[in-house]
């Protein structure tokens, strides 16, 4: 029933951009009739160009993400563990975080011009945030007794790394890696069309300099369907890597 | 009194020595593209204290406020909305999961096209950024009122406005602000991308601008003023959430500390 309403929700939604156009609502060289904007996308589906650009950006986010990730986990661990290293950097955390990442456009362009890998320092730099903030968070959640258990039992640092914290952060790691997706995907897009380097957002700057407006929409469609891809796909990771967790054992007895 | 110098200590001694080193590793530096620290300082307050700060910041500003104001007020009022309803809730929300999945710069070229390039686009810009993070907690958030509370204002016959105010805005609260906090740094972003397309003032314009003249010290000092401006409205939005949410953390640590 759920599902049924949904989809009369994005049938209506669809219907009513195609009929506000046709009836004369909004002028169709703005916004044109949904079948339009299907027709093109299906037309762009044909071309290997189109598969190129989705490729593109798919690397560039990948990439990105993965980066930042092993950034992220790794620094996360090595500053949260040791609590004096954490209250020296939490200032300088909570300062870096919240500097824009399109401040460094100007920067990345001025030093790697209009490359990949102008694109990849600014999907690394904003993905990397929302994973260290998760760690530490983690990291720092660790239960003071288990805590107290493997000093007793004499773990040494590695192991303790290994059985004590990493199970302990792996659901905020998760969950940072879920927001990281997200922000790496706007910021891959954000860089190609900004910046120029080659993906889905550079053919929609092309579309809309040679002012193929219906192309323009259907990439936009192309990019937020990528982007509930993301959504799902690190959804089911997420339930994949924790099965375990006592969270979502419970969403599953539900 | 030693304590306090100990939080102060440990906040401030990073940051020094990473400005230091910065200040001291690029001091000779003949790089055209990184120039000494002392130079990016020097130039900063001629170039933006001066009429700069009438001609680009404030515009730049003045756009995120409407644009950010109006995004709260209609993403929580729709979320309100769509949140007490539970059809409502199914119909609208796969489109609303695929609306937010879009990247939000992506709709710069769509929205260049309706509002044309002038102070309208941007501020619809930031709207439509800023909207889904609000809108998405706050149904969130009504969803997720306490039914125990719920039932005593049935039982009491709290209604209408009151019942709204007290029971659904209250509980919803949390959530409300966590989604304002998103949308904030998604607006900044919107703000500076949104002056890079297609503009004549604003701070991602004379970024830009700086930039394709090669007057590197000026675009770096504009990429520090912009992340410090990102830093200033955070700490602005935690004091705001701070007396906002008071009653909300006060119950949340009250219990422990027992």
């Amino acid at each position: 029933m759920r599902i049924l309403l949904g989809v009369a929700g994005l049938l209506g939604f669809g219907a009513l951009l195609e009929l506000a156009p046709r009836v004369g609502l909004v002028s169709d060289r703005y916004a044109p009739p949904t079948s339009t904007i299907l027709v093109t996308l299906a037309q762009r589906t044909g071309e290997s160009r189109f598969w190129l650009a989705v490729a593109d950006t798919l690397r560039t986010w990948l990439l990105g993400l993965l980066i930042a990730v092993a950034l992220g986990v790794a620094v996360g661990i090595a500053l949260g563990t040791v609590p004096v290293v954490r209250r020296a950097t939490a200032s300088t955390v909570e300062f870096l975080r919240p500097i824009p990442s399109v401040a460094l456009i100007p920067l990345v362009v001025v030093l790697y011009g209009s490359t990949v890998t102008s694109t990849l320092v600014l999907v690394v730099y904003a993905a990397f945030w929302q994973v260290l903030v998760q760690v530490m968070h983690g990291v720092a959640d660790v239960d003071p007794v288990a805590r107290d258990t493997a000093r007793t039992y004499g773990l040494g640092r590695l192991a303790r790394v290994r059985y004590l914290v990493w199970p302990t952060a792996l659901p905020y790691v998760v969950t940072g890696v879920r927001l990281a997706a997200t922000v790496a995907l706007i910021l891959t897009i954000t860089g190609e069309l900004v910046i120029g380097s080659p993906g889905l957002g550079q053919e929609i700057a092309t579309a809309r300099t040679s002012g193929a407006v219906p192309a323009m929409y259907a990439l936009t469609v192309v990019t937020g369907l990528l982007g509930v891809l993301a959504n799902v796909a690190t959804r089911a990771a997420e339930r994949r890597v924790l099965h375990w967790h006592p969270s979502l054992r419970a969403e599953v007895a539900a | 009194m030693s304590g306090i110098l100990a939080r102060v200590g440990y906040a401030l001694a990073l940051p020094v020595v990473l400005v230091a080193v910065w200040w001291f590793a690029s001091a000779g530096s003949t790089d055209f593209y990184f120039p000494p620290l002392s130079r990016i300082v020097a130039v900063f307050p001629d170039t933006w204290l001066s009429s700069r700060l009438a001609d680009d910041v404030l515009p730049s500003l003045t756009r995120l406020g409407i644009g950010y104001g109006v995004a709260l007020l209609a993403g929580v009022a729709l979320g309100l909305a769509i949140g007490s309803n539970r059809v409502v809730a199914a119909v609208t929300e796969p489109l609303l999961e695929f609306l937010r999945a879009i990247p939000p710069p992506v709709l710069v070229p769509i929205l260049i096209l309706v509002a044309g390039i002038g102070d309208t686009m941007k501020v619809l810009v930031i709207v439509s950024g800023c909207l889904w993070p609000v809108l998405l907690n706050t149904v969130d958030g009504v969803r997720a009122v306490d039914p125990v509370l719920a039932d005593t204002c049935r039982t009491y016959r709290v209604r209408g406005g009151r019942r709204w105010w007290h029971l659904v805005i209250r509980s919803a609260s949390p959530r409300i602000v966590t989604g304002a906090r998103q949308a904030l740094s998604v607006g900044i972003i919107l703000m500076v991308i949104s002056e890079m397309f297609a503009a004549s003032s604003g701070l991602g314009y004379a970024v830009i601008q700086f930039k394709d003249g090669f007057r590197i010290p000026q675009m770096w000092s504009g990429v520090i003023l912009l992340g410090l401006l990102g830093v200033l409205l955070s700490v602005l939005f935690r004091i705001v959430e701070h007396r906002v949410l008071g009653w909300y953390h006060g119950s949340r640590d009250g219990p422990r500390e027992r």
